[in-house]
């Protein structure tokens, strides 16, 4: 019997394993959730009872789509929610899951590891009352909850004007909405216009609420600090050359996602330097096939695509799957699949023009800024291992140790790669990235001893 | 329902569902200090990324208070066992 394993249990997770199901197989499914859906589909605790459509507004249907599909899996598959995988090593897969660690040799793996909020550090942002954009979004879907009782929501990306849309939804008006991307630049958005109108007009119709609300979007904005004392009280920005403060209680930031790429490292899988979102992205053919032959590769883990991309990725690599084990694929659904997919990269591409991870920003943050919040440490002090010789970022892990904190260079890889780039003067791509290293999440030495 | 726990020896009331983060917050405008010394934290990630949510809890168990919900009467520290 072929042992196959899916991680994640996000869109692209369930539809992979529900095209496995379908195919007669029984996948092991890791979800670091106690519930299907992922992020952006998190379903709520057992017992809330707000309904499908306060919680996803105009993706309603679609995530109720994919609860069901999984629920109907159930019997059918190994779901082991709870679960982190935090290693994987000549095929075998290594967990744990409430202190209990657990190995698993798979022949066939399908990483589905989803993304997190990809962050420019700005003074202050350690602060409590400041959270990531998904992670303040998570606030109001799993709780109820809000960071602040007048938010203002900092970064770029669709996010900021979905969130803050579902925020004058739950009642309460956000401080602002803080754009680092200038408009004429989100102007490249309408190049989307002729592939997902559906998704612009959504947009558009975001904007448009905040307008009717009075909730003040300010584009082209210079992060300067988020203030307090420590709960937060203000933000205070450049535009145009003039500094403003703003009142706000709390913070969402965020600059765009980022892919969960560790496990594919760790795999094996060769990674190329993606130039529009400045990131290293793992490689794999349209399918979700790497060159490993038993990992496959879906959704936003292996390069950001939203959530129809990577319910539409998760069935091709299911299916890419299934081929490579010469089981029989429906040519008729694939081929609509990877034309589905061709369309949407089309949308990305816009999308990525529209709303750039604004890396120019790394070079102006003043040496005091924490970049690393797991330990601390200032851009200066990786300005200063840069003027010491480090002439990558492995090296200057190495000296400073930046990214061998608890997060793993999550939250400040990609500012470290700007701030070095820039003080060494070298091409983005040439600083390298951040090499992951199982434990990929924290692991106590006590739980491996204990089952050994 | 509501429910009450105890972090570093302090009541704190909450309802069920919620998460240990949520609780907190709602109950103050911190979750823990940083073990670098710069100050309050209150979590960043909510999705067990970040790793900025650590607590233990009376077992010398570490829970990441964004993925756990409140049970009654859990007593939890914010500050490692192994280390005070």
């Amino acid at each position: 019997m072929t042992t196959i394993v899916i991680v994640g249990a996000g869109p692209a997770g369930v539809r992979a394993a529900e095209c496995l199901v379908a195919a007669g197989c029984r996948p092991i499914i890791l979800d670091e959730n106690d519930r299907s859906g992922g992020q952006i589909y998190r379903r709520q605790p057992p017992g809330f009872v707000r309904s499908a459509q306060t919680l996803y507004g105009t993706e309603a249907a679609k995530a109720e789509a994919l609860h069901r599909s999984f629920d109907t899996l159930a019997g059918k598959v190994d779901y082991r929610p709870g679960t982190i995988a935090w290693g994987l090593h000549a095929g075998v897969i290594h967990t744990v899951k409430a202190g209990r660690v657990d190995r698993i040799a798979f022949d066939r793996l399908i990483l589905a590891t989803g993304a997190t909020d990809r962050i420019m550090p700005v003074a202050g942002w350690t602060r409590p009352g400041v959270f990531s954009m998904g992670g303040a979004q998570i606030a109001l879907k799993f709780q109820g909850c809000v960071p602040g009782r007048r938010p203002a929501l900092v970064g770029t990306g669709p996010l900021l004007y979905l969130l803050a849309n579902q925020y004058l939804k739950a009642g309460v008006t956000p401080a602002g909405v803080f754009d680092t991307t200038p408009f004429r630049r989100q102007l490249r958005l309408v190049g989307g216009l002729a592939w997902d109108p559906r998704t612009l007009l959504i947009g558009l119709r975001y904007r448009l609420e905040l307008v009717r609300w009075g909730v003040p979007v300010r584009c082209g904005i210079d992060p300067l600090a988020i203030e307090g004392d420590p709960a937060v009280t203000g933000f205070v920005y450049a535009k145009s050359g003039k500094r403003h403060v703003i009142a706000c209680d709390g913070v969402a930031l965020g600059h765009g996602l980022r892919s969960e790429t560790q496990l594919a490292e760790l795999a094996g899988v060769s990674f190329a330097f993606d130039r529009r979102t400045r990131q290293w992205l793992p490689q794999r053919d349209e399918e979700g096939r790497t060159p490993l032959g038993t990992v496959y590769l879906a959704g936003d883990g292996a390069g950001i695509g939203g959530a129809d991309v990577a319910e539409i990725e998760g069935k091709l690599a299911a299916w890419a799957l299934l081929h490579d084990l010469n089981a029989a694929v429906d040519d008729g659904e694939r081929t609509r699949a990877l034309r589905q997919l061709r369309r949407a990269a089309r949308f990305r591409a816009a999308l990525d023009a529209g709303f750039p991870w604004p890396h120019d920003i790394a070079a102006r943050l003043d040496d005091g800024v924490v970049v690393c919040r797991c330990e601390t440490l200032t851009a200066g002090e990786l300005r200063r291992v840069a003027a010491e010789g480090a002439p990558d970022l492995g090296r200057a892990k190495a000296l400073s140790r930046i990214g061998m904190g608890r997060c793993q260079g999550r939250y400040c890889g990609s500012a470290c790669a700007e701030i070095l780039s820039a003080a060494l003067g070298c091409d983005i791509a040439d600083v390298g990235r951040l090499r992951p290293q199982a434990p990929t999440k924290p692991l106590h030495v006590d739980d491996v001893e204990a089952s050994l | 329902m509501p429910l009450s726990f105890r972090v570093d020896g302090r009541e704190v009331l909450a309802l069920e569902g919620d998460t240990v983060l949520t609780a907190v917050l709602l109950a103050g405008i911190r979750l823990r200090e940083s073990e670098f010394g710069d100050g309050p934290r209150s979590g960043f990630c909510l999705m067990r990324a970040c790793q900025d949510c650590w607590m233990w809890t009376d077992h010398n168990d570490r829970i990441q208070a964004c993925a756990t919900f409140v049970n009654q009467g859990m007593v939890l520290s914010t500050r490692n066992p192994e280390l005070t």
